[in-house]
Order: structure tokens, then C-alpha cells, then sequence
């Protein structure tokens, strides 16, 4: 299907990541936002306050974060697609409602911008400190997607990939950007509405007569339908049956929480998305995402004028993880570098995926600035005399 | 055309940010090159020092921060005090004539320096003193070509002031060539 013509105004624009993620959200046909704006974010929200009453949207400010993103999960229920945005500190108060959408199958879009953190942290400088946040924050167990733009431009696109992997998945996404993308101020290009690819809601058709909402099909994702369009439906954050309808069973928590991680993990080929670049034949492979992965490039030039073999893999979706490609590359590359602005957090998947076969390096950062690329290269070069011993 | 990268620096309020975009548009809609623009984000925000980081580059830029800006344009003393030093050796310098006393001046550098304050008093509205430096500095760097800045120009002011922000860009652009000519 293709996006709604009125929410789309086509042609480039010199815009920043906040704005550009507002431009992607109501080109994937977002029509309910609930925020409670927090820097660096607010540029989204401002977006789509302005935008909004022009094509028929609702943006709520809520009184907080709690709020914003139950919100998001009735205006979803009664046939919108809706998204809310934050930063740290709200994304930590989000949690519980990651969880609530992963059970209750409620596809839906969570933007957080990171900053440094913990707690409020670095308000208005960068962080990539809340990606295992992403993965693990809320309790429980459960599939989620993340996906993590590098430019304005992704940021765009990527929405509208969150939205409609969301639809396909019936499952929160999260777009993970930091504060240098979301500020940065870039070329945009919005194609014309009918070269936006969009999924529609998988909306059940059938009787009304013997409906389970939650029964799913050979992909493991049962289809939605509208509360108050007839169907018998209940929905709850309880361990459920087909029906919706509570039981607290071991059975029923194996048969159902066993399909809301396998409906990521079994379709993970189908979601995982990296960009590759100079691979194959590779002695060291630099594993970056967001806007670590530019700040990456002139590093790896540079040891590549060096007579370095070095390649980069860049995550698009850091959730579902890549394992399957980073463990065919540990077989022939003699280094991994994951440089994040954060301690070590995506890393750990990259040692899990090598398990002891190569050595895996990481070029940490705080957070408050992006990284020097010559800590980068620094690392990259001392990878590369290790090899040459 | 290699990366080139611009740093603008006044007061807040003074347009500085605007400044950049107006560039940075200029150059990624207008100009077929790539640009990217940060800007300083926090209490330099509101009333002291604020700077915009432009990158222009005929090629994708991957680091949109910049280190060492061959091209500064500083339109408060404050910001030619903290940010000169940062220039690159040989690198172009644009101030404001009445604005910035250019004391201890790197001799490396090139300097342009223009009224633009007056220039804008001038034409009704010292607000359009940035458009004026816009204008002076398309003309003595040729970063950026004239008409892509002017139509940068036209869609990033205020609806309703267009001609009068033209006609600050096209005050400034004619004394830069002036100068060049050794007319002014």
C-alpha cells in the first residue's frame, strides 16, 4: 500500500534527525502521537504539533512518560498508528509499557533520542548508552525490533520502516537515535507519496463468529482487529490464551511468550538489516551503528591508506542482532572494533557471536561528544600489529 | 571540492544559526554539493557565545563536527576572542567592522571585515545584519554560489521580508566584490 498523499510533502529539505523522524512518522500514516517532550527530542513532538492539525492527527503532551506511552496503545486499539518520543530518563519510565505492547501485540513506534547518561545525564549532548535498555528494559521476556539511523535522511526512512515493521510484526519498535543525529541539520529527500511503501494494519476480514484475536498464523503473528468494530475481543497484560482471556498456567506462559520471541528471532532474516562495506577479504571488521558509523569512516580511510584490510559492518537493526552474519565473518577476520559511545553494550552481542574464535576490541566512549576517529584508528592499527607478529 | 569547514560565531539572537542554515541550504538544495550543520546546543544558546558548524563538501561528508574551520565569520568580539584561535593557518576571517575589534590579529589569516550593522540600519532593519554578512561572505569565499545563496535566502526568512532580506544580501555581496576589486 502506498502513504496517504496528505501527509506527505514531497521535495528536499535542509532539516535536522528530530525533524526528519516527524516527517517519517506521518508519512508511515502516523495519526496519534502522546509525548511528554524532553531534550534532545522535543524537535519531533514540535514537528508534529505544528504538522498535525493540518492533516487530521492528535498530538497529546501528557502529564508524563507513563502516560504517553499507554496513550499511544488505546489510540493503536481504536485503529490509529501512533508513536510516542523521548530521551533516557522517559525512555527508562517507558519500560513497563515496552513490555505491556510486547504482550498485548500492539504494534506501535517508541522513538528515544539518546544522551549521556545515567539518569538526566547529558540533557543536550550525545549517548548511545540505552541499547541494552532497548533490548532488556522492560521485565520479562519478549522479541523486540530497534533500528538505528545515522543521518537525518535514515531517519526518515527508518520511521517509516519502524512503522511498518510494527504492522507486520504487531510489535513495539523502537528507533534508537542519539542527540548528533536528532540535531544534526542534513539534506532530506521526501519522495512523492506514491513511492512510499507502506503496511497496512493486518486487519482480520473474517466472521465474527469464533474471532481469536490472539491466534496466529504460520508466521506466528495473529492478525488485529478495531475495538468496537463487533468483534468479541479482551485484551491484558496477563499471560493470556487465544482468546485474550487470562490463565495462569505454565502452559499458556509457554505457549504464548515462546511465540512473542520466536516471532522476532524466527523472522529474524527477514528484519535483520546491516549495510557491509569491504568485508570480504577484510582483516578487521569495524561493527558500528548510529552515528558512530560516520564518525567510524575517516578512521577506517585512513588505516586503509595504510595498507590496512579493513572492513564495516553497520547495524541498521541492532534488535533482532545480526549473529548469524557476524558469525561467519569471525571464521575469516582476525579483529572485530565496536566502537559506541557508551562502556561496551552492543559489543557483548559481537563476543557472544565470536565466541572466543577472533579477538573482539572496543572503542569506548562516555558519551557527551561522539568519538575521535583517531581513538578509531588508533585501535584499528593496534588490531593490525597484533595480526602481523 | 574538498571538505570545507565554517564556523559562525556571535551572540545569540543575532542570527548566527540562521546564518548557518541559510548555508548549509544553500549548498545541499541549491548547490548539488553535500552539507551539514551543528549547532552549539546549551546555555551558550541564550544571550552569551553561539556558534554554528557548517561542513560544505562536494562529496557525502561522514564527520559533520568540524576541528579546524578554513572560514570563520564572527559578528561579536566575545566570539572573536574564544573562537578565533580555532582557524586553520591561511584561513579566511569575516567580521563585523564595528562590532569586532580585530586586536592581536593572527598574521597568517585573511581578513574581511564589513559594516555591516550600518549597512543594515541603511536599509531599515538592523536585524538583517547576518543576511548582510551572508552576502559579504558568498562574495569574498565563493563557498557557496550567489544565486543558490539568494534563493536560500528568499525561503529561510520570515514570509513578508524577502525583499528586504535580498536587498541586505545583495549590500553585502557588493561590497565584497568592491573590496575585491579594491574599489571600497
Amino acid at each position: 500500500m502506498k502513504a496517504d498523499p496528505k501527509g506527505v510533502v514531497a521535495g528536499a529539505y535542509f532539516i535536522d534527525g528530530d525533524h526528519a523522524c516527524a516527517e517519517g512518522a506521518i508519512a508511515a500514516g502516523c495519526r496519534f502521537v502522546a509525548g511528554y517532550p524532553i531534550t534532545p527530542s522535543t524537535e519531533i513532538v514540535e514537528r508534529i504539533a505544528e504538522r498535525f492539525p493540518l492533516i487530521g492527527g492528535m498530538f497529546i503532551q501528557m502529564e508524563d512518560e507513563i502516560a504517553s506511552s499507554i496513550a499511544i496503545q488505546g489510540a493503536v486499539w481504536g485503529g490509529k498508528k501512533a508513536m510516542t518520543v523521548t530521551s533516557g530518563p522517559g525512555f527508562s519510565l517507558m519500560m513497563e509499557h515496552i513490555g505491556l505492547a510486547a504482550m498485548t501485540e500492539t504494534p506501535c513506534v517508541f522513538v528515544d533520542v539518546q544522551r549521556g547518561g545515567p539518569s538526566t545525564g547529558l540533557p543536550t549532548l550525545p549517548g548511545q548508552g540505552d541499547m541494552m535498555q532497548a533490548r532488556w528494559g522492560s521485565h520479562g521476556d519478549y522479541g523486540i525490533i530497534a533500528l538505528c539511523p545515522n543521518s537525518p535522511q535514515e531517519s526518515f526512512d527508518l520511521t517509516i520502516k519502524a512503522f511498518n515493521l510494527a504492522e507486520q510484526y504487531r510489535v513495539p519498535v523502537l528507533v534508537m537515535l542519539d542527540e548528533c543525529v536528532g540535531h544534526m541539520t542534513e539534506r532530506v529527500v521526501v519522495p512523492p507519496a506514491d513511492e512510499i511503501e507502506i503496511t497496512p494494519r493486518r486487519y482480520w476480514d473474517g466472521p465474527k463468529e469464533g474471532f481469536l484475536l490472539f491466534k496466529a498464523g504460520p508466521d506466528r503473528v495473529p492478525p488485529m482487529v478495531k475495538a468496537g468494530d463487533g468483534y468479541n475481543i479482551h485484551v491484558t497484560s496477563l499471560t493470556h490464551d487465544e482468546r485474550g482471556y487470562p490463565v495462569m498456567t505454565a502452559a499458556a506462559q509457554e505457549k504464548l511468550v515462546r511465540r512473542l520471541i520466536d516471532k522476532i528471532r524466527l523472522n529474524s532474516d527477514a528484519i535483520v538489516e546491516c549495510r557491509e562495506e569491504q568485508t570480504a577479504g577484510a582483516d578487521v571488521v569495524i561493527v558500528s551503528y548510529g552515528i558512530t558509523s560516520r564518525i567510524a569512516i575517516p578512521a577506517i580511510e585512513q588505516a586503509r591508506r595504510e595498507g590496512v584490510k579493513v572492513g564495516h559492518l553497520r547495524l541498521i537493526t541492532a534488535w533482532p542482532f545480526p549473529a548469524k552474519r557476524i558469525r561467519e565473518l569471525s571464521h575469516h577476520v582476525s579483529c572485530f572494533v565496536v566502537p559506541e559511545i557508551n562502556y561496551g553494550q552492543m559489543v557483548r552481542e559481537v563476543e557472544r557471536c565470536v565466541a572466543g574464535r577472533t579477538r573482539v576490541e572496543r572503542v569506548s566512549h562516555g558519551g557527551g561528544a561522539v568519538h575521535n576517529p583517531k581513538d578509531i584508528y588508533a585501535k584499528i592499527m593496534s588490531c593490525g600489529k597484533e595480526e602481523r607478529k | 571540492m574538498a571538505r570545507t569547514e565554517i564556523k559562525i560565531g556571535g551572540f545569540g539572537g543575532q542570527g548566527v544559526i540562521l546564518s548557518g542554515y541559510i548555508i548549509g541550504r544553500a549548498a545541499a538544495i541549491y548547490d548539488s554539493k553535500h552539507a551539514t550543520m551543528i549547532q552549539a546546543f546549551g546555555p551558550e544558546a541564550r544571550g552569551s557565545a553561539c556558534s554554528a558548524q557548517i561542513v560544505v563538501s562536494a562529496e557525502p561528508i561522514a564527520y559533520p563536527y568540524i576541528t579546524t574551520p578554513q572560514i570563520m565569520i564572527v559578528m561579536s568580539q566575545e566570539a572573536y576572542t574564544k573562537f578565533s584561535p580555532e582557524l586553520a593557518e591561511g584561513g579566511i576571517l569575516i567580521t563585523e567592522e564595528e562590532l569586532v575589534k580585530t586586536h592581536n590579529l593572527r598574521k597568517d589569516l585573511k581578513h574581511f571585515s564589513i559594516p555591516a550593522t550600518r549597512f543594515a540600519e541603511e536599509l531599515g532593519r538592523k536585524m538583517v545584519l547576518n543576511i548582510v554578512m551572508m552576502g559579504f561572505m558568498t562574495s569574498v569565499t565563493g563557498i557557496v554560489g550567489v544565486e543558490a545563496m539568494r534563493q536560500a535566502v528568499k525561503v529561510s526568512v520570515p514570509k513578508g521580508t524577502e525583499h528586504l532580506n535580498l536587498n541586505a544580501f545583495n549590500k553585502g555581496f557588493e561590497y565584497g566584490e568592491k573590496l575585491k576589486s579594491g574599489a571600497a
